[in-house]
């Protein structure tokens, strides 16, 4: 079932196009990512899901009603973390992490609790005496002491320490596990991979890129380690091959999955002495798309 | 040593910059003000005949409780009139200009975490409010030099250069006084709304002091510097040790300021900060909650402030019938108000400007809505399951009852202090029911403020200028004699005066129509526009 569906979502402010045509689609019990650089159109998206800011154009839906529409309904199972957490300088941590679970129609006050201990927050502070960090260990309490359906976090760890990072996955995975959808915003790949089942990559208000990590691997293909007796004169003029760089007596580079076979063929007539293969990272993904669409494809975006 | 005020002339340009925009229109306000005045008082009494019958009339303890005591009543030229008339009223919106801009640009900075960046630069610790200080104190020395020429060189009798540079000395040294104590405060709190909310606590305080001791002791009023100021007496015996004081106590006070300001901590203040609680109390639960919790200290203050005021004017009704009794003339003027006393004349009078004040925190409560948008914090109301017209409407309820709460206390203020005072009391809810007829046209600014906030959040502040319009002409309308359809400009000039006029409640409902109207229209742009951060 799916929980989250925009079709060609877009948003101007004034001249500026934040958003042109965004399609993405979140299903039930999957953690959703969504990548892209700063100003890319990320928060400027979530911000339009939860009834912030009006589209301007196309349809966006939650739990298949109108996310302007019907945005008091919706909020009712949706927890919200939004990047930049600001608070109301003289309540406490404690007070607002409550003042939350009440506005949103109830809350688990033994999970705030657990919660509050977990993440190491003082709830008897004021928020003006926070830091970044505890600011969004707030936001991130009321959200998970919420009982929701879908949890949307814009770049939830980018003031946390990676002990409470770590804190933050298990319990994106716990929601999970219990059939939750998260929709993550982040530009922390490594966070991503290890979360995200899907994952949709967004670039100048334009989603280039969406699917699981290992469809994208695929149209990616492999990165290679390769020493050999011989010299390969020709490796970056091979069809499939990439981005060929010295490295450590050999040579790394990059190769498509569907001529992995050709070039192994043609590699194993100079004598291989070393070799070694990884699947690309979320951030190879990630510097490759925007490399070409930079450079080649992307002129026209 | 000298590190301490490094790049000072940097940081000043750089506020001068900032505040390119503000700071003419503040100085050109007060100094068309101050000229403008000259020439209506000029024009609109022909000879001396005219202005000494005015000058009577101005001879009453409530009249001194509001303006001063009359320096020039004996030859009540142009020049005396103008200094009798405004000194205090500008000099206090010069204090009020100083107290915004100087918290703005100490605490407010600070707050908003811009001041640390500008202190991570090879700049000096000091350098920063030494800079505020500095364009405050040019900021005034041109005010008072502007408005000084400006008045003199509208070549009116009586108002001569000295007087008049006297006029605008007085006034700059007063602002300079209250940007000095506003630096103060502004190292005592930890936060821009609190040092603006005592510095303003301050000029009304100062205020009443000068109110109270005016009437019933000079010596008492020596003691507020809105007290001292006034014995300036611009145009008829031109002293400066006024002005000499004000200033002296300014530099005293900055002084201080630096002191202070060296020897605490960035982001920190002097006075204590309690621990919190850690869970929320059950009144917290929703948006009415939340802009109760958020706006609860200034509420009570402004509260207590405009309950002292009430009890101030109230307590100076006995002044007024003593002062009168035994008068032939007034005795006569009373026979001609078709059978009201005196103090029955006062009481419309002094529930208008009440009524004005009142509104303040009213709308202060209203606006909260777009600083909360502005400081990114409604979105988590926003983003919960609240729509946003539960979120006006529970903003705009708080006004309402702010409203009803501030106008029912500066009624009652004034009647409890009045009786007690008078020798014939008046029903309290004469008293009451004065000040509360003003309730509509405070609905219909709460209404105005927002519609600002559903359409033109930005242009928000407008609302102030238009109550500082209303101050205007109700407070000057009758001194100025302005044409009756300016006093309608303004929702307050429609209200009817209790006692003297008939109320007509046709009026009153269809102005409260209105302001329903405008709150729904405004609450209707607030849920279909874009938050904004």
């Amino acid at each position: 079932m799916t929980v989250v569906k925009t079709q060609g979502l877009s948003k101007t402010f004034g001249d500026f196009k934040a958003l042109d045509g965004v399609d993405i689609e979140v299903k039930e019990g999957e953690v959703f990512g969504f990548i892209g650089p700063n100003g890319a159109g990320k928060s400027t998206t979530l911000r339009v899901l939860l009834g912030v800011l009006k589209a301007s154009e196309g349809s966006a839906e939650i739990f298949g009603k109108d996310v302007w529409k019907d945005a008091v309904d919706i909020h009712k199972r949706v927890a919200y973390v939004p990047g930049d957490v600001n608070l109301w300088p003289n309540l406490t941590g404690g007070e607002v992490i409550d003042l939350f679970g009440r506005l949103r129609g109830g809350y688990d006050k033994g999970r705030r609790d657990e919660l509050i201990s977990r993440f190491g927050l003082d709830p008897g502070k004021k928020c003006q005496t926070y830091s970044k960090g505890n600011r969004q260990k707030v936001a991130l309490i009321a959200a998970f002491s919420a009982d929701a359906d879908l949890y949307i976090f814009d770049e939830p760890t980018s003031g946390l320490d990676p002990l409470m990072e770590r804190v933050f996955s298990e319990y994106v995975q716990e929601a999970k596990a219990q059939g939750k959808s998260i929709l993550l915003s982040s530009h922390i790949l490594s966070e991503v991979e290890k979360l995200c089942d899907r994952v949709a990559i967004i670039r100048k208000g334009r989603i280039i890129e969406t699917g699981t990590l290992k469809e994208m691997r695929h149209l990616t293909g492999s990165l290679m380690f390769i020493e050999t007796d011989q010299p390969i004169p020709d490796l970056a003029e091979l069809r499939g091959v990439h981005r060929v760089q010295a490295f450590d007596g050999g040579w790394s580079f990059q190769v498509d999955a569907d001529e992995l076979d050709a070039v192994v063929r043609h590699l194993s007539a100079f004598g291989i002495k070393r070799m070694e293969s990884r699947p690309p990272t979320l951030e190879d993904l990630f510097i490759r798309h925007y490399e070409e669409t930079e450079t080649g494809a992307g002129g026209g975006v | 040593m000298s590190q301490l005020f490094d790049h000072t002339w940097s940081l000043m340009r750089f506020i001068l910059r900032r505040d390119r925009i503000r700071l003419p229109i503040w100085i050109l306000s007060f100094v068309f003000v101050s000229a403008g005045i000259v020439l209506v008082f000029d024009n609109l009494y022909g000879d001396d005949i005219e202005r000494q019958a005015i000058a009577e009339t101005m001879e009453n303890p409530a009249m001194v409780a509001m303006v001063g005591p009359n320096y020039g009543g004996a030859d009540y030229t142009t020049g005396a009139m103008t200094a009798h008339e405004m000194l205090v009223m500008t000099a206090a919106i010069v204090a009020l200009m100083n107290i915004l801009l100087v918290s703005r640009h100490t605490r407010g900075d600070e707050e908003e975490g811009r001041l640390e960046l500008v202190r991570a630069l090879p700049v000096g610790r000091l350098s920063s409010i030494t800079a505020v200080l500095l364009v405050l104190a040019a900021v005034n020395a041109v005010l008072a030099v502007l408005t000084g020429v400006s008045m003199a060189a509208l070549q009116v009798e009586s108002v001569d250069l000295h007087g008049s540079l006297l006029f605008g000395a007085a006034l700059g040294a007063t602002g300079l006084f209250f940007a000095a104590l506003t630096a103060v405060f502004a190292q005592l709190t930890q936060n821009a709304r609190a040092t603006t909310g005592l510095s303003i606590a301050a000029l009304l305080v100062f205020y009443m002091v000068r109110a109270i001791g005016d009437v019933m002791s000079e010596a008492l009023s020596l003691t507020s510097p809105l007290g001292w100021i006034l014995r300036a007496k611009p145009f008829v015996e031109n002293t400066w040790w006024p002005v000499m004081l004000s200033l002296g106590l300014a530099v005293a006070l900055s002084i201080l300021a630096l002191y202070l300001n060296s020897i605490r901590d960035h982001d920190s203040g002097f006075l204590p900060t309690r621990a919190g609680r850690t869970e929320a109390p059950a009144t917290l639960r929703g948006p009415f909650g939340l802009a109760w919790r958020l706006q609860r200290t200034g509420l009570i203050a402004w509260a207590i402030a405009l309950f002292i005021l009430g009890i101030s004017y109230g307590s100076v009704l006995g002044e007024i019938e003593r002062f009168f009794e035994g008068i032939d003339l007034f005795q006569q003027l009373i026979v001609e108000q078709e059978g009201f006393s005196l103090i029955e004349l006062f009481i419309p009078v002094l529930s208008s400007v009440m009524a004005i004040l009142a509104s303040i925190p009213a709308i202060m409560v209203m606006l909260k809505v777009k600083t909360e948008e502005k400081n990114g914090r409604m979105e988590h109301v926003i983003g919960r399951s609240v729509s946003r017209w539960r979120v006006a409407f529970s903003y705009w309820l708080l006004a309402a009852l702010t409203a009803i709460t501030m106008l029912f206390l500066t009624g009652s203020g004034l009647g409890l202090a009045g009786n007690a005072v008078l020798d014939e009391d008046l029903p309290l809810g004469t008293y009451i029911g004065a000040s509360f007829v003003y309730l509509p046209a405070v609905l219909i600014m709460i209404g105005l403020a927002l519609v600002f906030i559903g359409f033109l959040p930005s242009f928000a502040s407008v609302i102030w200028l238009y109550l500082g319009l209303s101050f205007f002409v109700v407070y000057l309308g009758e001194l100025l004699q302005l044409p009756d359809w300016v006093e309608k400009l303004t929702p307050y000039g429609h209200i009817p005066g209790i006692p003297l006029d008939e109320v007509n409640y046709g009026v009153l409902a269809v102005m409260i129509a209105i302001a329903v109207l405008l709150s729904v229209a405004g609450a209707y742009g607030f849920r279909r526009r874009d938050l904004k951060t």
